[in-house]
């Protein structure tokens, strides 16, 4: 289980003036569910852009399985087994949620003919709780539906690695743990997770290890209960002043 | 996809184009070509515009482009139906070509940029004195066989296109490549995420839409003998195919050919009968169109239609 499947090496990625990424360096092991929290405009996305090839990195390099996919192209990369999902769900509206899994399988999952895709696209629908409303537009579903179908669609491209960009992001209570038993439920199968969340509490429960990014930069890795602890994170979090005042509180 | 009964009407429909000069006189067989050669631009447009979801107009670049290198192949002593198969690769070629360098620009911008493609040609063209005659024009080696005879010969080859184009269309729709094309109309970035080669699949599809529509230019080159660059490179030429397309349901494969064929029709309906109003009453089907019936006529809800008329509107469904 210790075999490395993902490596970052000094990524950074600069909008402007703006380091949105800012040599960040990281690694996945296979089958690990990982962590990756920040505050709102931490560059939590816009690293899974780069790593996915959606933006090009200014410096740095990614490894996936030993190879340098850093100049790789986003179909590539869900090609390859390194699929993510959207923070703002991606669906192809007028395709049936059948037909958006199916493609999935097809053009990302190299199952050979769309009738096999669709019989695949099938069992996951079943796996994600979506059978019901499998011949629907895309749509027509709910919030949550859609997140679960961004999460079959995924899927379905047989990921070695998944990068789930805040699919708990807008759900209620309830909702995300349903959402988390899911990844779990992933997890077991042997896909490496990272789970992308700036709400702190939903990652801490399944998550084996955490990254905190502020500014584009690492600011702490580690297990789930030292990270929280940690007084950058809070202060990332927070901002310095109640960092200070929670720091007087409970040593004072 | 297509239905069965979508088959079996095209079939019919086939059936009905080419026994014109069986039963009818010159004129209406002259529109079974038109119809004819209207549908191959249509259902090539399709594969760009329909599928894709890319509103080119360059398709009448491809049909000027056709028209002269199939001319100018003819008048060098090459054979007429090499001429054509040379048309049909070289503008294949020029459609890949620039394919991977207009495609990269989206909606309102790849529209202008397809429509500066025409008029590019065109001045080319129009330029290129020594090669293509200019503003002169090219005279091609006319087929001496009587005029009835050339009507029919004409009329087998754009239905032979016709069905091919046509053929190809339901291939693809229900191939893998068209239902990649299906979700890059949809949503680029997604498709692209979901590992579909866009860059690719946009390229295919730009090279279907222009590969035989360089074919029907050259063959329309050889039936009327004569082309200049304002005739092949006509911008109302490029503006009809789309419209035939939206017309009968753009994205499906029986779509463009009823709406082809519905446009001639009234085309010829109102040159005929308000000769000086014609353009006018054109551009407000259009207009009509574009309010009423977004989706083609194939998309026309018949029992909705038959409901309205029954005076059952507003009952909730």
């Amino acid at each position: 289980m210790s075999e490395e499947i993902l490596r970052l090496e000094s990524l950074s990625k600069s909008f402007g003036g703006i380091r949105a990424v800012n040599d960040v360096s990281l690694s996945l092991k296979k089958g690990e569910i990982v962590g990756l929290i920040g505050p709102n405009g931490a560059g939590k996305t816009t690293l899974v852009n780069v790593i996915t090839g959606v933006h090009p990195a200014d410096a740095g390099t990614v490894h996936f399985m030993g190879e340098n996919v850093t100049r790789q192209r986003p179909y590539q990369a869900a090609r390859r087994g390194l699929c993510r999902t959207f923070q703002i769900v991606q669906p192809f509206p007028e395709n049936s949620v059948l037909d958006n899994v199916a493609a999935g399988a097809v053009f990302g999952g190299a199952v050979p003919s769309l009738k096999q895709a669709r019989e695949r696209a099938m069992d996951l629908l079943e796996f994600v709780g979506l059978q019901d409303v499998a011949s629907q537009p895309a749509s027509a579903l709910t919030l949550p539906n859609r997140k679960r179908l961004e999460l079959a669609k995924s899927l379905a491209m047989k990921p070695k690695v998944l990068m789930l960009d805040e699919v708990n992001a807008g759900l209620s209570s309830g909702e995300i743990d349903g959402a988390l038993d899911l990844i779990r439920r992933i997890a077991e199968q042997g896909v490496t997770i990272l789970i992308i969340e700036h709400l702190m509490k939903v990652v801490l429960g399944v998550s084996e290890r955490i990254v905190v990014l502020d500014r584009g930069a690492v600011i702490a890795e580690g297990p789930p209960m030292e990270v929280v602890k940690d007084e950058r994170v809070i202060e990332a979090y927070l901002g310095s002043k109640y960092a200070q005042r929670l720091k007087e509180k409970t040593h004072g | 996809m297509i239905t069965r009964t979508g088959l079996i009407l095209f079939a019919i429909w086939v059936v009905i184009l080419a026994t014109t000069p069986l039963h009818a006189d010159n004129y209406i067989v002259r529109t079974a070509i038109m119809i004819s050669m209207y549908s191959v631009l249509a259902l090539s447009w399709n594969f760009i515009g329909g599928f894709t979801g890319y509103p080119s107009f360059a398709t009448v670049a491809f049909f000027g482009l056709g028209a002269y290198v199939g001319a100018i192949a003819q008048r060098n002593g090459v054979p007429m139906v090499v001429a054509w198969m040379l048309a049909t690769i070289v503008v294949g070629a020029f459609a890949a070509a620039l394919g991977s360098i207009l495609l990269r620009l989206k909606g309102h911008y790849f529209a202008i940029g397809s429509i500066a493609v025409v008029e590019v040609c065109r001045l080319v063209i129009s330029s290129w004195r020594s090669v293509t005659g200019g503003g002169d024009g090219l005279n091609i080696p006319l087929l001496r066989w009587s005029p009835d005879d050339v009507a029919i010969f004409f009329l087998m080859v754009m239905l032979v296109l016709m069905i091919i184009v046509f053929a190809l269309n339901a291939f693809v729709s229900r191939h893998r490549l068209g239902f990649g094309l299906h979700c890059i109309r949809q949503n680029e970035d997604a498709a692209d995420m979901v590992g579909i080669n866009t860059t690719l699949y946009k390229v295919i599809a730009f090279t279907l839409s222009a590969l035989f529509v360089g074919t029907a230019g050259a063959a329309y080159a050889s039936w009327v003998g004569y082309i200049d660059p304002t005739d092949s490179f006509s911008i109302l030429m490029t503006v009809k195919v789309p419209v035939m397309v939206l017309l009968g349901g753009a994205g499906t494969v029986l779509g463009p050919v009823i709406g082809a064929a519905s446009f001639v029709v009234l085309e010829e309906i109102f040159w005929s009968n308000f000769l000086d109003w014609n353009r006018a009453i054109l551009g407000m089907v259009i207009v009509f169109l574009i309010f009423f019936l977004p989706g083609g006529l194939l998309r026309v809800s018949f029992r909705k239609v038959r409901d309205r008329l029954k005076g059952r509107e507003g009952v909730a469904t």
